[in-house]
């Protein structure tokens, strides 16, 4: 069964030179009760999805699909209607929580969102909800500045589950901690997915942190999903390059030295390279155009085209550095 | 890098005691004035018509022989009351106008901003003059024409402060609760952004009350037989040259007022300024001097930094000592609050004054800064060493391009010429691997990691002995940060730089340098060559923190090793080792002396009573 149904999402945001596409045609599938990790660097339109999903940002096309339903738009009923299901805690532990607010005003002011609450229910689920996320039920009379970050984020993800919602989006929520602090948040989460049978969508940079809590791995890249599939399918044999890049300059203990071909040629084309009919990687690929120039395909082609029949659906013609470029089945155009 | 916080105790200062002091005088008057003066403001007295100062009128009397100190005491309270519903109706309307920008959807947004900027454009005064004739002569009128020319200054203010809010997570948060507007606006609007408002209020308070009295004083306000200061004023001109003081009475009267409301949003603006963001030091030091491999770059012992804070001075470091040497690369891991950019700040001497910094051997490229003068110091400091910190957006002027920022260090330290200073910043440049070309442009042109590349050109240029890192890939993506580690280690391969790399990220640290130190409530915990960094940690605390890495080939199915507690508190450190409390190791002796950094193999040195055994298997995921 599937809880959150993505297909082909656009969004667009206002930018100094005319529109910026930041997410585009993205189809993604959240089945229940699995984690889906979704990595991406600054600027991939992670963010843009869940703002997107969740209704803070319009959407210019595609569906978005809970439980086979049409969801989304962005007034406040259809917010409403979504937010019972969906629920999202953000990057920033600094902001998440509202500073003239205690933790008890916080959980309650969730928990009554949706439901009518006597007292001592209240009261009940704000203990409840602070045992879940590993707090110190005393903390519940707090402001959010006498918290350190760890305990704060901790709250913001209690105040999301507060309504019970089936699909939790986590949007950076360690990429602020400390990594002492991260590893017990992970856990949290994994112990959350584990409980409650949520399914989770785990947004992040950090891809061993994500790959930690993840069930599935969906790579995200310039606006678009380029790989994904489940996690240690995906670690084991990554089949675009961008993956293999990503992989590659993760920093890991003991050292490991990246392997010869993963390598971006230069970064400094990185945000100038012209968006052509092709693939948006192929000017940084180590694989492509630039160190095969007969790899002309690479520019002409866009290789979304039969990623669904590719192994992880690879958005890339040479997935898995193949010789020869892979054909869709469906021809072209 | 952790804002380096000092918060101080607000003073009272004498201005808040005469603000609150001119304010009970004002209330005061309008709740006694009409009492004192009520019978005598209203009685006239035929044979006293138009008098000067006299002992029996200090003011003089009207033109009814009214007494007009008595006039001036009664008036106080209407005038006050017209000024304080005036701007409390502007500033209601207002408010709740700006702040429905931060709640409402894109569009009806802009058309909110449209409509303010539109209202903005009309003088206040302008439009509250017209309006009191619209709306007819009378206080009534007067009143609710001030109130509504005053709304388009504070929804602009409240527009503004809302922005800040509505970029926040908490609001996100709030609005996929699926919250309604009206709870946003008030519960999570409002409170945040009422200090500013309610100085603003306060202020605007005083500018009303002379608007009010200016309208009174044209005729368009306040109509006889009631009256108010403004009205008062526009009596007494008549015969100003002959008699002075009848019309200046009511003057002064405003004037005092005035002056209250704006004294007293003074002294809140700054009390609100006090408990603002807290400083953060900040200079760049270009520098110069080259040591040979081998040579000993830094050396600083028992390092000490003092902070004091509202609550008590706190020791956030605690006798760090640490050594480099030319060509190094060291490692100096920490979680946030463990002081490690502060041990960084203070070896560059960048600290701010209130910090009290103890050290008793600080050495760079040979020279003792201890004996040093604080001129001399920031001279050497200057020319030896070079800092690159986390934000490189906020470290680059956004004005000038690329190339007179890489060349103001080298023309102002090494007279150099101008054609001299470009070619040197051209191979700066290559030496990050950028292009020369990047010269001509300006900071926001750049991407984050190409601003880092030429923060690190930057302090390249003057060929500084000892380069310090402090979190420079922090804000960066994976693939750039490790271009930029790359460059960094590159950069001591070819010239025999040292450089101190500090980091949250022990993954990071483990990859690229030599030796690590981990930090732990200020002090050295732990001191090892990073090959024994994954397995052979032998501190509790380091060994945790190892282990709370994720790693790309860890078991899924185990949780993560986390550290149970929280650090000390600054203010009350424990007794004897700072992790004690947090230790699942610790014994009798740990509570009691502190372990000091003993050397256990060579080059591996442990702050520890019982470092861990190694482990059986070498091996960690």
């Amino acid at each position: 069964m599937t809880v959150l149904q993505l297909s082909d999402i656009t969004v667009r945001h206002d930018g100094p030179h005319g529109p910026v596409t930041a997410v585009d045609g993205v189809s993604l599938e959240i089945p229940a009760g699995t984690t889906v990790g979704l990595v991406g660097e600054s600027g991939s339109g992670k963010s843009s999805l869940v703002r997107a999903i969740v209704g803070l940002a319009p959407v210019h096309g595609g569906r978005i699909l809970l439980d086979g339903r049409e969801a989304g738009g962005h007034t406040v009923r259809a917010r409403r209607r979504l937010g019972r299901r969906v629920q999202v805690v953000f990057q920033d532990p600094d902001t998440a929580l509202n500073p003239r607010m205690t933790v008890r005003r916080t959980l309650e002011e969730a928990a009554t969102a949706f439901h009518r609450l006597d007292r001592r229910t209240r009261a009940e689920r704000v203990a409840r909800l602070l045992d879940l996320v590993g707090l110190d039920p005393q903390l519940a009379g707090r402001l959010p500045s006498r918290l350190s970050g760890g305990q704060r984020q901790r709250v913001a993800i209690a105040r999301a589950l507060a309504v019970g919602p089936d699909l939790l989006i986590a949007d950076e929520i360690t990429s602020a901690l400390d990594v002492s602090v991260q590893a017990s948040v992970l856990n949290t989460i994994r112990e959350l997915q584990r409980q409650l049978g949520l399914s989770i969508l785990f947004i992040g940079h950090n891809l061993p942190a994500v790959c930690y809590v993840s069930d599935v791995v969906a790579v995200m890249y310039r606006g678009r999903i380029v790989e994904s599939a489940p996690t240690d399918a995906l670690l084991r044999a990554p089949q675009h390059p961008y993956t293999r890049t990503l992989l590659a300059a993760v920093p890991g203990l003991p050292a490991t030295s990246p392997p010869p071909g993963s390598t971006p040629l230069s970064v400094d084309t990185a945000n100038s390279a012209p968006l052509h009919a092709g693939c948006r990687f192929s000017a940084l690929c180590p694989d492509g155009p630039g160190r095969h120039p007969e790899r002309t395909v690479c520019t002409e082609r866009d290789p979304q085209q039969g990623a669904a029949d590719r192994p992880h659906r690879a958005a890339c013609h040479f997935p898995s550095g193949t010789v020869e470029p892979d054909e869709p089945e469906d021809g072209l155009s | 890098m952790n804002p380096v916080r000092l918060p101080v105790k607000p003073p009272r200062s004498p201005m808040t005691w005469i603000a609150l002091a001119m304010l009970a005088s004002l209330l005061l008057l309008a709740v006694a004035g009409p009492l004192v003066g009520g019978a005598a403001a209203d009685r006239p007295d035929l044979s006293a018509v138009l008098q000067g100062p006299s002992a029996a009128h200090p003011f003089g009397t009207d033109n009814l022989g009214r007494d007009l100190l008595a006039r001036v005491l009664t008036a106080a309270r209407l005038s006050l009351l017209l000024a304080f519903a005036a701007t409390l109706l502007s500033a209601t309307a207002g408010i709740l106008l700006g702040a429905s920008t931060a709640v409402v959807g894109g569009r009806a947004r802009r058309w909110l901003g449209a409509l303010i900027n539109l209202l903005l454009a009309f003088p206040a005064l302008l439009v509250a003059v017209f309006l009191a004739v619209v709306f007819g002569a009378g206080a009534t009128g007067a009143l609710f024409a001030l109130a509504v020319a005053g709304i388009p200054g504070f929804a602009r203010l409240s527009q503004t402060l809302a922005a800040g809010v509505a970029n926040t997570d908490y609001l996100a948060a709030a609005r996929v609760l699926g919250l309604r507007r009206h709870r946003l606006i008030r519960r999570h609007v409002l409170p945040n952004i009422a200090e500013p408002l309610l100085l603003s209020t306060t202020m605007a308070a005083g500018t009303a009350l002379v608007a009010l009295s200016g309208l009174s004083f044209l005729g368009l306000g306040v109509q006889p037989p009631a009256y108010d200061w403004g009205q008062l004023l526009n009596q007494g001109l008549d015969r100003i040259y002959a008699q002075p003081v009848p019309a200046l009475a009511p003057g002064l009267a405003v004037l005092y007022a005035a002056l209250t409301f704006q004294l007293l949003g003074e002294v809140l603006a700054g009390g609100v300024a006090r408990r603002g963001p807290a400083l953060r030091a900040r200079r760049e030091a270009p520098a110069e001097g080259r040591p040979a491999t081998g040579d000993q770059v830094l050396q600083i012992e028992d390092l000490t930094v003092e902070l004091p804070t509202p609550d008590g001075v706190i020791r956030p470091v605690r006798g760090v000592s640490l050594t480099l040497r030319g060509g190094e690369i060291v490692g100096l891991v920490g979680e946030s609050g463990s002081g490690k950019s502060l041990t960084a700040l203070a070896i560059a001497d960048l600290l701010p004054e209130q910090a009290r910094v103890t050290r008793r051997t600080h050495r760079l490229l040979g020279a003792d800064l201890t004996t040093m003068t604080a001129k001399e110091r920031h001279h050497h400091l200057a020319t030896a060493l070079a800092m690159i910190f986390q934000s490189p957006a906020s470290a680059l002027n956004p004005s000038l391009r690329v190339g007179t920022q890489l060349t103001e260090a080298v023309r102002a330290h090494r007279g150099a010429s101008r054609a001299e200073a470009a070619e040197q910043a051209a191979g700066a440049l290559r030496r990050v691997a950028l292009s020369p070309t990047l010269l001509r442009s300006r900071p926001h042109q750049l991407s984050g990691g190409q601003r880092q590349r030429v923060m690190i050109a930057s302090g390249l240029m003057v060929r500084p002995g000892l380069i310090i890192a402090d979190e420079p890939t922090t804000a960066l993506d994976v693939t750039v940060q490790r271009q930029i580690t790359d460059l960094l280690s590159g950069i001591r391969q070819d010239s025999p730089t040292a450089v101190l790399f500090i980091s949250h990220d022990l993954a990071l640290v483990a990859g690229l340098c030599e030796r690590v130190l981990v930090m732990y409530a200020g002090t050295v915990v732990e001191s090892l060559p990073t090959d024994r960094l994954a397995t052979a940690t032998r501190h509790p605390y380091a060994r945790a923190l190892v282990e709370s890495v994720p790693a790309l080939t860890a078991d899924r199915d185990r949780p993560l090793r986390t550290v149970e507690g929280s650090p000390p508190d600054p203010l009350t450190p424990p007794a004897g080792c700072p992790f004690q409390p947090r230790c699942a190791h610790r014994r009798d002796r740990c509570a009691t002396d502190t372990p000091s950094l003993t050397e256990l193999d060579p080059g591996h040195r442990v702050a520890c009573w019982h470092p861990l055994p190694l482990p059986v298997q070498a091996a960690t995921s």
